[in-house]
């Protein structure tokens, strides 16, 4: 018969409009912005950068070693160098950002920079709703901006944060084994040197005692 | 006058003036003499809704009937091959999520096929599965939106465009959980893939695609024997076997002419050589056969999910050993080539040695599959070529570049 297969259509229709109200499966509009759904952990929209700490400047974790600079798909990340140098979180002295920008007009949220970076210092963002009406200053985001505590990685990625934490802590407990172990040797070497120094002085004191004896 | 008999008192020929504008040998039907119609020219897109995209269709009309179609396009050229040609082997992935953006996972795919051919890394044995989960969960998507937009084109507004958009976008929620992006998964490696899927991912899509044939078998009822449907599909842009096979068209397009080719079987990339599947095989070649081809495909799909779901064993993800970052590989090339949703998708890579590759090629499907356009559409109606255009399935991040 003609306009069977439309009624069975419609009848499919209608089984999905009253089904809209019962079923979880296909009521599935979410009213933006009032509602949300949470966004899943990996999630990642433009990069941050982290600083240890509550100083954004002295904590940053950043070395400016250019990886991400070279490695940045669209070149969204520029970056110079300090002249100077600051202890990092293990204590040693390394460069720190003179200039941080990421053009986040350009970046186009590939998650590139952060693989590559071997300092974890550089992680992505969750935060979306990012318009501006100066598209050009409010778009090129200098340090100030990107600057994030760990808190903030902490809470937005929590697994990823305490892996990468727990690495860290390694890291600083083997540093401060080393060097705990590398002063000790340095005071084992000391004492040595003074000892051999003593006995020298000894020796001399008894070398110079002989002519005269 | 009907279009049929207009078919068969025009013959086929060259017309001289139209030859001159659009490059002499190009076959066209002659306006009708009978009647002294006057050719009406008229530019479909690039801005209509109907084009999927930024793609322009010039078409000469002759009263209703179309006798002359140029696509034009290029409107969306991004100069991609040139940009990774100046970039690392590493930085070229998130740029192939940009070509088909409707199947990110598959597109990644193919260039690590290809550098993994170039360079010689060997995958681990997780990885081959995930892949193909994530290969079989991008065609299901795309093919379940391509039915709602084709649908759409044939003017039904809204409704199985949604069916398919509510289904799609819980394929999009799990690529969100394990890539951290819905479209622009950039997922997978050279050896492997970024981050390992956790148990509860992969529950969370055994799920899912035990609830998928539902949504089929729902979609087929909402569609199968539609009369609308019918009379506006069966027998409008046939494209007869030959025409497909010497054109280079490849996909499902290929396949519902009746064509036995689907890179999965002749080439069993990856591991494809596991898993028991059919490949759906068109008669007629026309709309009607390329919509039934995708809903057969959904199916098939499942039935791959189903099996690489069961199958996945544990181990790692990726050989920590690969190198992934500043890749030299050795002077050569390699072609890797896989069965996008849309067709062979194939990289092409000429390495000299350096950190880019000296030439980086795409051989897109939707762009070959759109050259014989012209062919389908002559003699049909304007409302025709539209449905006509939406049975290819063209995204034009890919057919631009």
């Amino acid at each position: 018969m003609l306009g069977e297969g439309i009624v069975k259509g419609l009848i499919e229709t209608a089984r999905n409009f009253v089904g809209s109200y019962v079923d979880k499966d296909r009521l599935v509009t979410v009213q933006y912005p009032e509602e949300r759904n949470p966004l899943p952990e990996a999630a990642r929209n433009f990069p941050f950068l982290l600083y240890d700490g509550d100083d954004p400047e002295a904590g940053l974790r950043c070395v400016s070693c250019h990886i991400c600079e070279k490695e940045c798909p669209p070149r969204c990340i520029h970056i110079e160098k300090s002249t100077d140098k600051k202890p990092d979180f293990v204590g040693k002295q390394q460069f720190y950002p003179k200039v941080f920008n990421i053009d986040v007009s350009v970046c186009m949220s590939c998650q590139i920079c952060v693989e590559v970076c071997p300092f974890d210092a550089i992680r992505m963002d969750k935060e979306f709703e990012l318009s501006t009406d100066d598209r050009f200053g409010g778009l090129l985001w200098t340090k100030k901006e990107l600057a994030k505590p760990n808190e903030y990685y902490q809470k937005i990625h929590p697994m990823e944060a305490a892996e990468t934490d727990a690495r860290r802590a390694e890291e600083l407990k083997q540093t401060q084994a080393k060097a705990a172990a590398a002063a000790a040797a340095a005071a084992a070497k000391a004492a040595e040197a003074a000892k051999a120094a003593e006995a020298a002085k000894a020796g001399n004191g008894a070398a110079g005692k002989e002519p005269s004896a | 006058m009907s279009g049929k008999s207009m078919m068969e008192e025009s013959a086929i020929g060259l017309d001289e003036q139209m030859g001159a504008t659009y490059g002499a040998g190009r076959h066209t039907l002659k306006p009708d003499a009978e009647h002294e119609s006057q050719i009406l020219e008229v530019a479909i897109g690039p801005q209509h809704p109907s084009t999927h995209g930024v793609f322009r269709m010039d078409v000469q009309l002759d009263g209703e009937r179309v006798v002359r179609l140029k696509p034009v396009f290029g409107y969306l050229h991004r100069n991609h091959e040139k940009i990774a040609e100046n970039a690392a082997y590493l930085a070229a992935i998130p740029y192939t999520d940009r070509l088909d953006y409707l199947c990110s996972m598959t597109n990644n795919w193919g260039y690590v096929l290809a550098v993994e051919k170039l360079v010689g890394i060997a995958v681990p044995e997780r990885t081959e599965y995930i892949r193909v989960i994530m290969a079989e969960l991008t065609r299901f998507q795309n093919h379940s939106a391509l039915v709602g937009f084709l649908l759409q084109d044939m003017g039904a507004s809204g409704t199985p465009l949604m069916y398919a958009f509510r289904e799609r976008e819980k394929i999009l929620d799990l690529f969100e959980a394990v890539s951290g992006a819905r479209m622009m998964c950039n997922y997978l490696r050279f050896g492997g893939v970024r981050v390992d899927c956790t148990p509860e991912w992969l529950e969370e899509t055994r799920q899912l695609v035990g609830r998928l044939p539902r949504f089929v078998d729902e979609f087929e009822r909402l569609l199968r024997g539609n009369e609308i449907l019918m009379a506006r599909t069966q027998g409008v842009g046939v494209l007869p076997r030959e025409l497909a096979v010497s054109a280079g068209v490849t996909g499902p397009m290929l396949r519902a002419s009746g064509v036995n080719y689907d890179i999965r079987k002749v080439d069993r990339y990856g591991i494809y050589d596991r898993f028991k599947f059919r490949v759906p095989l068109g008669e007629h070649g026309d709309v009607y056969d390329r919509y039934m081809m995708r809903v057969l495909e959904m199916r098939e799909s499942i039935a791959i999910l189903e099996q690489a779901l069961k199958e996945i064993p544990d181990g790692p993800v990726q050989d920590p050993k690969t190198k992934v970052r500043g890749l030299r590989p050795k002077v050569g090339e390699a072609y890797g080539r896989i069965e996008s949703p849309k067709g062979e998708l194939g990289f092409y890579l000429i390495s000299d040695g350096t950190m880019n590759p000296y030439r980086y090629r795409v051989r897109p499907p939707c762009l070959i599959n759109l050259t014989i356009l012209e062919d389908m559409c002559l003699g049909l109606s304007v409302a025709d070529v539209v449905v006509t255009l939406g049975s290819v399935d063209i995204v034009m991040g890919e057919v631009d570049r």
